[in-house]
């Protein structure tokens, strides 16, 4: 059933293109553990300057998730794919605006908060 | 399929609005998908949860003083590894192959089951040593977020008991390499939320 071209598109984890052979997920395999043993030993090097490490541990996670989707989803570029990209697209958006939105505004509300100390000095 | 629908599909010439409705198998799988980005954003609210929450111990145990990273690596090895013999067990299920989908559906199990023992047992640790989720706003959010994780892999692998049980009574018929299929998915979904766990929550302790 998987490898045949339906009607309308294709639901996500079949890919006609590649088939989702066992190599394609050897191959995945081999880029997810690169990547993950990666982001362990940047998280413990001293190599890296140190303010940098975040956003490489943020990139190679990044990385890593594009590699699951692509090599253990089967999610492509290909035209019978339209609907779940643009249901990715969509909720990848609504992730970054809950995440980035909760932290932006959290620290905009921490940064004007006055100190404990103080509020508790008024009080008195 | 017949040879003349494969063609009809195929062909981009024809029309979308001729090609007639999608199969069962692809509506089920596009629900499914989305569900599965609906999970997600769940996990998202709880990571910024986490995200905002994750300094504020209390003067109780912080971050980097509980977690282990060797332990966290060895999780880590153990859902990716069920991810690929999952992805092995779902080309079995495709071909029809009774014995080797039990083969690596078994494996990706005891995988699995090992992920989630050694999850219960650095939990049972923290609580044992007074971590518990009500010790700090940054322990009930990191409770919250991984237990949560936890939680769905607990459910993934009831399920996929009951998909080896349906596999041994009712066959490879559509349904069931249906609801295989589906389930394959669900795991490599959470194998992608397991990646943005270990990255903010373990990873970004030693920072």
């Amino acid at each position: 059933m998987s490898t045949e071209f339906e009607a309308q598109g294709v639901a996500p984890g079949v890919n006609v293109h590649t088939h989702g052979t066992r190599g394609s997920y050897l191959i995945g395999l081999g880029y997810a553990v690169v990547l993950t043993l990666a982001s362990f030993w940047a998280s413990s090097t001293d190599v890296i300057y140190p303010p940098g490490v975040p956003i490489l541990l943020g990139v190679l996670a990044i990385a890593q998730m594009g590699i699951h989707l692509v090599f253990f989803l089967h999610i492509s570029s290909a035209p019978d794919q339209t609907n779940n990209i643009l249901a990715l697209a969509f909720g990848i958006f609504v992730v970054g605006l809950l995440v980035f939105g909760s932290m932006i505004i959290m620290a905009h509300l921490n940064h004007n908060m006055m100190p404990m100390d103080k509020l508790l000095q008024m009080q008195r | 399929m017949s040879a003349a629908e494969e063609a009809l599909g195929s062909d981009d010439a024809v029309p979308l609005s001729l090609r007639g409705p999608a199969s069962t198998r692809v509506v089920a799988g596009y629900g499914f998908w989305l569900f599965l980005l609906s999970d997600i954003i769940i996990f998202a609210a709880l990571f910024a949860a986490y995200a905002v929450l994750s300094g504020e111990s209390a003067g109780g145990p912080t971050a980097a003083d509980l977690f282990d990273k060797r332990h966290v690596l060895i999780e880590t090895a153990c859902l990716l590894a069920s991810s690929v013999t999952c992805g092995f067990g779902s080309l079995a299920v495709q071909s029809g192959d009774r014995t080797s989908t039990y083969f690596w559906m078994t494996i990706t199990f005891i995988l699995g089951a090992t992920f989630l023992s050694l999850e219960v047992s650095e939990f049972s640790h923290m609580l044992s040593i007074g971590a518990g989720p009500s010790r700090s706003a940054f322990l009930s959010a990191f409770f919250t977020l991984v237990g949560t994780h936890g939680l769905h892999v607990t459910i993934g692998l009831c399920w996929l008991v009951v998909m080896l049980l349906q596999v041994a009574t009712l066959g490879f018929r559509p349904m069931v390499s249906r609801r295989f299929f589906c389930f394959g998915l669900f795991w490599h979904a959470l194998d992608i939320v397991w990646i943005g766990v270990f990255t903010i929550v373990y990873l970004g302790a030693h920072l």
